[in-house]
């Protein structure tokens, strides 16, 4: 699918079967040169970046870091910031599973197009994703004057916060589930059914046991997403601090008022939500590679 | 429409559908066509005028030219990461494969911060090439090193399983033809993968080109220089031409829409290639 992040899909390969085969075996010094161009780059590129923003948070000593995180602009910033990922991360989860089941257990017309639209948001930029709000309930959007009179502020404020938040993840739950629920057809819904369970039982009992690491998997990336998204909610945001600020937002006003310390610390915490996601998805990738060979051997 | 009515067993096809129609129009598809509406309003020449003045056109090809060549840099080591996480065995092997994908959960801002840090002249690497007068943040060399730190995990997590899938009795096929290793990587595994490698390169442009955070605090953002496509539309809507950030943003939608229908086409190719989904 078009735009991906990265899908989910359990690793059982193990490397030892292409180094015992003589033909598969590369000789030892191509192994060990492509090991440290390779692994040069991924510390250049992914491991240097992450290891400095922890490095520059504390920079000037722990009492600087805290003093950075319960300051009242920086707690309101990750409260809405909490706030966004809670209405925007069970919004797609509910359109992903009502997606996935769509088109996974029913034929229609136009499914394939529907696939390609519900994929749209990640290849718009999210600058552009801030806007298209902007062009609408902004003041000189198409619904903006209407909004003024009746006193809703929905650009420059939260709910145009939560708007870009929900676009930039629209995707992320349908896309792991709409693949998975096609491979796995419609024989065991339609066995339930056909013995008398009702549909919603059906959901409960056959569809969500058979779908939930797949779910867990698109849930924790809409969270990282939804916490972290910048662009879009910078568009939108009109940086009021205190007010309209999520965290990505505060780490950019102290970065450019040159508090680099107070930035990084605050850049730490979204460091640690990454690392912490990356933790859960790896679990879930080795859990579901766990129950997937079982059913297999079986 | 009865007869398939009818047939079905499943309940919850209306519901389900009706829902998820609603939902992708009033979020996605209703507000993406209110840049098209605008710009149909707007006039050809205001058109040209706003999305075609030479500080937008520079952008273009800044944005262009660095997410081109940031793919391209990634399809050469991300392939040789890929190759090294499936085919070898080294310790910390399961830490690097899981952190490939840090780019994708570390927020933007986050990264372009970190790098700006890491690559200034007094930064941890910056202070390496400083001596021999390269310049990386606050220049266009900056922007090509967020986006290669932005691009690098899709090359890697396309190429990754197909690596794994390739069946090994092609190589043993060729070894015992009298093929060497390299032989065999070029005629047998190089063109099994380069649908994949093809598709991860399409998608980490795609991304680039749209990129924002990770850029905005390394670029410099000086005009005609070092500004990115996004920039632009940021810079116009601060100044309050809505229209001309408008322009600027169904140009660059087009693009991605040209570009979403090439990747589509592109995995297809993959999937028929290797016989399974990507």
């Amino acid at each position: 699918m078009a735009g991906a992040a990265t899908t989910f899909a359990p690793n059982s390969g193990s490397a030892t079967r292409f180094e015992s085969n003589v033909a598969t075996r590369d000789r030892r010094w191509v192994k060990i040169a492509v090991l440290s161009i390779g692994l040069t780059y991924f510390a250049l590129f992914l491991l240097l970046p992450l290891v400095a923003v922890f490095v520059e948070a504390f920079r000037k000593g722990w009492e600087t870091y805290f003093a950075a995180l319960v300051e009242p602009d920086a707690l309101s910033a990750i409260k809405l910031t909490l706030i966004a990922a809670a209405i925007s991360v069970p919004l797609n989860l509910v359109f992903g599973v009502s997606a996935a089941w769509a088109i996974a257990k029913f034929d229609f017309p136009g499914k394939h197009l529907l696939i390609t639209f519900i994929d749209l948001p990640f290849s718009v930029s999210p600058v552009v994703a801030g806007l298209i709000y902007v062009l609408i309930f902004g003041a000189q959007g198409w619904i903006g004057p209407w909004l003024s009179e009746h006193d809703i502020r929905v650009i420059f404020a939260v709910p145009g916060i939560v708007l870009a938040t929900v676009f930039v993840t629209f995707p992320f739950v349908a896309r792991e589930l709409i693949p998975l629920m096609q491979a796995q057809g419609k024989d065991e819904e339609e066995a339930a059914v056909t013995l008398g369970a009702s549909g919603w039982q059906t959901f409960w009992r056959v569809t969500i046991p058979n779908i939930k690491w797949a779910l867990l998997y698109g849930v924790i990336l809409c969270n990282a997403r939804a916490m972290g998204e910048f662009g879009a909610v910078s568009v939108v945001s009109g940086h009021i601090r205190g007010e309209t600020n999520t965290m990505p937002l505060h780490v950019e006003i102290l970065y450019n008022e040159y508090q680099f310390a107070a930035a990084f610390a605050v850049a730490s915490l979204l460091a640690l939500l990454a690392l912490v996601t990356l933790a859960i998805k790896t679990y879930i990738e080795w859990r579901a590679g766990l129950s997937n060979s079982v059913e297999t051997s079986s | 429409m009865a007869y398939a009515r009818a047939r079905r067993v499943l309940p919850g096809f209306g519901l389900s559908l009706g829902f998820t129609l609603a939902y992708l129009s009033l979020i996605v598809l209703i507000p993406l066509s209110a840049v098209f509406i605008k710009t149909a309003g707007m006039g050809w020449e205001h058109f040209l005028n706003a999305a075609m003045s030479p500080r937008v056109v520079a952008s273009y090809k800044l944005s262009f030219g660095a997410s081109l060549l940031a793919a391209a840099i990634n399809v050469v080591f991300g392939l040789l990461l890929a190759w090294g996480l499936v085919r070898y065995t080294f310790p910390g092997k399961k830490l690097v494969d899981a952190l490939i994908d840090l780019p994708f959960a570390l927020p933007t801002a986050v990264a372009g911060i970190s790098l700006t840090a890491l690559y200034a002249k007094n930064g941890w690497v910056g202070q390496y090439l400083e001596p021999f007068g390269i310049q990386v943040a606050f220049t266009p060399l900056g922007i090509l090193v967020a986006l290669v730190f932005i691009g690098l995990p899709f090359i890697v997590r396309t190429v990754q399983p197909i690596l794994e899938d390739l069946d090994a009795e092609f190589e043993e096929a060729a070894a015992s033809l009298g093929a060497t290793r390299l032989q065999t990587f070029r005629r047998v595994v190089f063109p099994s993968l380069l649908p994949a490698l093809l598709t991860g390169f399409a998608l980490a442009f795609a991304r680039a080109v749209g990129e924002y955070g990770s850029v905005i605090f390394i670029a410099g953002n000086i005009p005609m220089v070092s500004e990115i496509t996004p920039l632009m539309i940021i810079t116009k809507l601060e100044q309050y031409d809505y229209e001309g950030a408008t322009a600027v943003a169904s140009v660059m939608l087009v693009f991605s829409f040209i570009l979403l229908l090439i990747i589509n086409g592109l995995q297809a190719w993959t999937s028929r290639r290797s016989g399974r989904e990507v």
